[in-house]
């Protein structure tokens, strides 16, 4: 069990003359939960997009659980077991919440090939799509249109629509990133119970350090594209640089903002 | 040899003629995110405002040419100012449907005014002869087709690079919050450039109507060969309506000549190639879904 | 409750258009007939629009293939009707394949250009390829045989082949609606609200876009194996962008986000237009300026708005 489950070697990419990821590499080993941190344009979700098909990266290599993933299109990632979350709300706006969950598990389960069964009878599906409602907390929203229920209960009913594909690697982009202080605790304790359940293997970006500290088995702190540092939470708090790194967050928002 | 400088020759003035409609086209969509499938329309009243005013008004057809795409330019603004204000911030399939319905009406109204008849104008007195060039002759209004489409080409070039206008329309065109911000009306931009594309469609109509028949089908001809050109060349770049509109001009103006049974098919079958190899276009990006 | 109202209004609805022809003239039997031909048309089209959210300006040419089809084989050779349109379903899931192959991996507005273009292409194509499709003629002059399955029909008889519509149209609507309400349904759904959402669940967008796509064109080409006889000719009329924009309007008159919406939109369609040209040539101009109306003021269409109406009347 100690081989991990994703490598990264070298990853870069590159817009133009701009270089929004530099030479990323990065393991993460089973049930693990990693966090990566850094100030905005520091490449994070360059580095997400990347790593979930999103984007062709201009440099490296990604190897889920030993085969090679490096551009594949974000359907065939997905089926090979990365799920992810992203920072804006990504949704089925006119579906009910449970027939968003739906979608994933038919998707997952391979009955979206059916012609000719009926969705609304199709039982297995909407059990298992109400199990993980529960598990975020949010089954009593069932019915409701997606679009009308609360941000928070949507970036909520997001986590559950990831976790249903039963993913080997969970991406999270910032999950409390809009949250009042209330559904950031509350999102902070399903994602530390479910990590503590070893289900799973996050890889989770997010501001809030208190979240970070938190969850995190290990952190990696990027700049500017490049690592500054991966360590444990405590080895990050007392790290000069990351301080240093921080006090310069609102240099550079600009790559960032270009690649949504 | 004199063959294929005709054909040569033939195929830059229709690919040219095509260029100033599908840049209409390509304009309107890089800034207004609408394809607007009116835009054959527009270039069919172009024409048929000119014939109106040389035959029927007996203007020279100078003044044609200068008067016809104002008042189409015009008819744009009130379009849409009464019709399009409502659905720029929709889903694209609002914009599609209505300029689609917008043809519809143009189409009839046409008809109903023009009839379904075939009509024809004269080249003025200045362009009715022909030169000769290349070992063969060739009319004169062809090497004016050719002047006015490099003419243009030349404008267009100055206006989006060195001008305070085109520059303004780049940048609505890339971003319109942005535009707003630097307190730039977009909504001036949007009605100037809807009836800069209708200008230019009509000027394409009255530079056609002394080289083509006038029908009532025109504007669904020339839509669907413009959407070729868009296809070819990519949607929204300028150098690939160019490339596209020349590609298009020399399949018509070789394949009239040398495969007249298929060349109906041809530009089409271009087109199919384009997309299994370049699905954005020779020089487009980002359009796959 | 609601449900049992709109479920006693359909048979209601059915019971009557089985009756039709004992209760009504040769006139609205073949007013009926057109519009449940023209309905599952745009039934067919509201597959890839209304569910998947693909606009295409071309879907005329399915139909057309259809009607040439079917024309073609009873020239030729005869067929039992039920087989003309087998093939017909065949020709148009096979032309929708090609034209789909090339059209669905771009974005809506490139989508709605290439099905206008290619639609038009398949248009010049009939005109020109005399020999076989008799040019701007079209193909007239075949008459019905026998129906198929051994059953003893005269299909000559506008009566009997209005029943026999009635029954492939309803047997034809009944698939599309399974189809709408399966899980394959349901991703087309999500296709159509965040198509990036659903490659993230690990599903080839494109894949069913495509097999959308075939599906709405054979059922189209149904429909346009049925219009053939009815009309008892095929020309390229039926081919012609115009008859792309007749599916576009009925599912946004009926509204597109029904599954009867494109029925109700071709009722009425047909209805206006009966109406209209006994008095203007100008139909298309009526037709132009309701399209725009509905797109900017009714986007629901009229069964949406009835329906919406009916909740505010509830209350």
């Amino acid at each position: 069990m100690n081989n991990p489950i994703l490598t990264i070697d070298n990853l870069t990419k590159r817009f133009g003359g701009v270089t929004a990821v530099n030479g990323i590499n990065l393991e993460v080993m089973p049930k693990e939960t990693i966090a990566i941190i850094g100030p905005n344009g520091a490449g994070k979700t360059t580095f997400y997009n990347m790593v979930s098909g999103r984007m062709q990266p201009t440099e490296g290599k990604i190897m889920l659980d030993g085969q090679d993933i490096t551009g594949l299109p974000p359907h065939k990632i997905s089926r090979l077991g990365v799920s992810r979350s992203f920072q804006i709300n990504n949704i089925f706006p006119e579906m009910t919440v449970q027939e968003n969950v739906e979608v994933v598990l038919s998707a997952y389960h391979g009955h979206s090939r059916k012609l000719f069964n009926l969705a609304s009878r199709n039982t297995g599906i909407q059990q298992e799509a109400v199990e993980y409602l529960k598990r975020l907390g949010i089954d009593g929203l069932k019915d409701q249109r997606a679009e009308v229920i609360s941000y928070g209960d949507k970036r909520l009913l997001e986590i559950a629509m990831v976790l249903a594909t039963q993913p080997k690697l969970v991406l999270l982009d910032e999950p409390t990133a809009g949250m009042t202080p209330d559904e950031t605790r509350r999102t902070t304790k399903l994602v530390k119970s479910l990590a503590d359940s070893g289900d799973y293997t996050f890889l989770i970006t997010e501001h809030d350090m208190d979240v970070v500290f938190n969850l995190a088995d290990r952190i990696l702190v990027m700049h500017r594209g490049e690592k500054l540092f991966a360590g444990t939470p405590e080895e990050v708090k007392n790290h000069p640089e990351v301080r240093v790194a921080y006090l310069g967050e609102e240099e550079d928002e600009v790559v960032e903002e270009a690649n949504p | 040899m004199s063959g294929i400088g005709a054909a040569l020759l033939n195929s830059l003035d229709i690919g040219l003629l095509l260029f100033i409609i599908a840049v209409g086209l390509n304009i309107v969509f890089g800034v207004l995110n609408i394809i607007n499938f009116a835009h054959g329309a527009l270039y069919m009243l172009g024409a048929y405002l000119a014939f109106t005013l040389i035959n029927l008004v007996g203007m020279p057809f100078w003044a044609a040419l200068l008067l016809a795409p104002i008042g189409v330019a015009i008819l744009a603004v009130i379009i849409d100012r009464v019709l399009l204000k409502f659905i720029y911030s929709r889903d694209v399939a609002d914009s599609l449907l209505l300029t689609f319905a917008i043809l519809l009406i143009i189409n009839e109204s046409v008809r109903v005014i023009w009839g379904s008849g075939i009509q024809v104008v004269q080249p003025p007195q200045l362009l009715s002869g022909s030169v000769e060039l290349l070992g063969s002759s060739v009319s004169t209004y062809s090497l004016f087709v050719i002047v006015v489409g490099l003419l243009l080409l030349a404008g267009l070039w100055y206006l989006f690079n060195r001008t305070r206008v085109g520059r303004i329309m780049r940048a609505a065109a890339l971003d319109r919050d942005m535009a707003e911000a630097l307190c730039i009306n977009t909504r001036m931009v949007v009605t100037g450039v809807f009836a800069f594309g209708a200008w230019l469609a009509a000027v394409g109509g009255v530079v056609a109507a002394p080289m083509r028949a006038l029908d009532p089908g025109m504007g669904d001809k020339i839509i669907i060969e413009s959407f070729i050109v868009v296809v070819i060349g990519g949607l929204g770049s300028f150098p690939g309506a160019l490339l596209g509109a020349i590609i298009l001009g020399l399949i018509h103006g070789f394949g009239g000549r040398y495969l007249p049974e298929v060349n109906l098919l041809l530009p089409f079958l271009g087109m199919a190639l384009v997309l299994l190899f370049k699905p954005n276009g020779i020089m487009g990006k980002g359009a796959t879904a | 409750m609601k449900t049992r109202i709109l479920m006693g209004l359909l048979a209601v609805v059915i019971a009557g258009l089985i009756a039709v022809p004992w209760i009504a003239s040769y006139f609205y039997i073949f007013i009926l007939t057109e519009i449940l031909i023209l309905g599952l048309f745009a039934a067919s089209f509201n597959l890839i629009f209304g569910y998947t959210g693909m606009l295409s300006f071309g879907h005329a040419a399915f139909f057309g293939i259809g009607s040439y089809a079917t024309a073609l084989v009873l020239i030729h050779l005869e067929w039992p009707f039920l087989a003309c349109l087998l093939v017909s379903m065949g020709a148009s899931a096979l032309l929708a394949l090609v034209i789909g192959f090339l059209s669905v991996r771009l974005n809506e507005v490139y989508f709605a250009m290439l099905t206008l273009a290619f639609g038009m292409m398949v248009f010049a194509i009939a005109y020109q390829w005399r020999s076989v499709t008799n040019g701007s003629d079209g193909l007239a002059g075949f008459t019905l045989g026998s129906f198929g399955l051994g059953l003893d029909l005269t299909l000559g008889n506008p009566a009997v082949y209005y029943h026999v519509v009635l029954a492939i149209v309803a047997i034809a609507a009944v698939v599309l609606y399974l189809i709408c309400r399966s899980s394959f349904g349901m991703i087309l759904k999500a296709i159509r609200q965040n198509p990036e959402r659903v490659s993230f669940a690990g599903l080839n967008v494109r894949t069913y876009r495509l097999v959308a796509f075939v599906i709405a064109g054979a059922f189209a080409g149904l429909a346009g194996g049925l219009i053939a006889p009815f009309l008892r000719v095929a020309s390229p009329e039926l081919l012609h962008w115009s008859m792309s924009a007749e599916p576009v309007l009925m599912a946004i008159l009926g509204g597109t986000g029904y599954f009867l919406g494109p029925f109700v939109g071709s009722a009425v369609f047909v209805l206006l237009e009966t109406w209209i040209t006994s008095f203007t040539e100008s139909w298309m101009l009526v037709l132009g300026i309701i399209l725009a109306m509905m797109v900017i003021f009714f986007r629901k269409g009229l069964l949406g708005t009835a329906l919406d109406w009916w909740m505010e009347v509830k209350k």
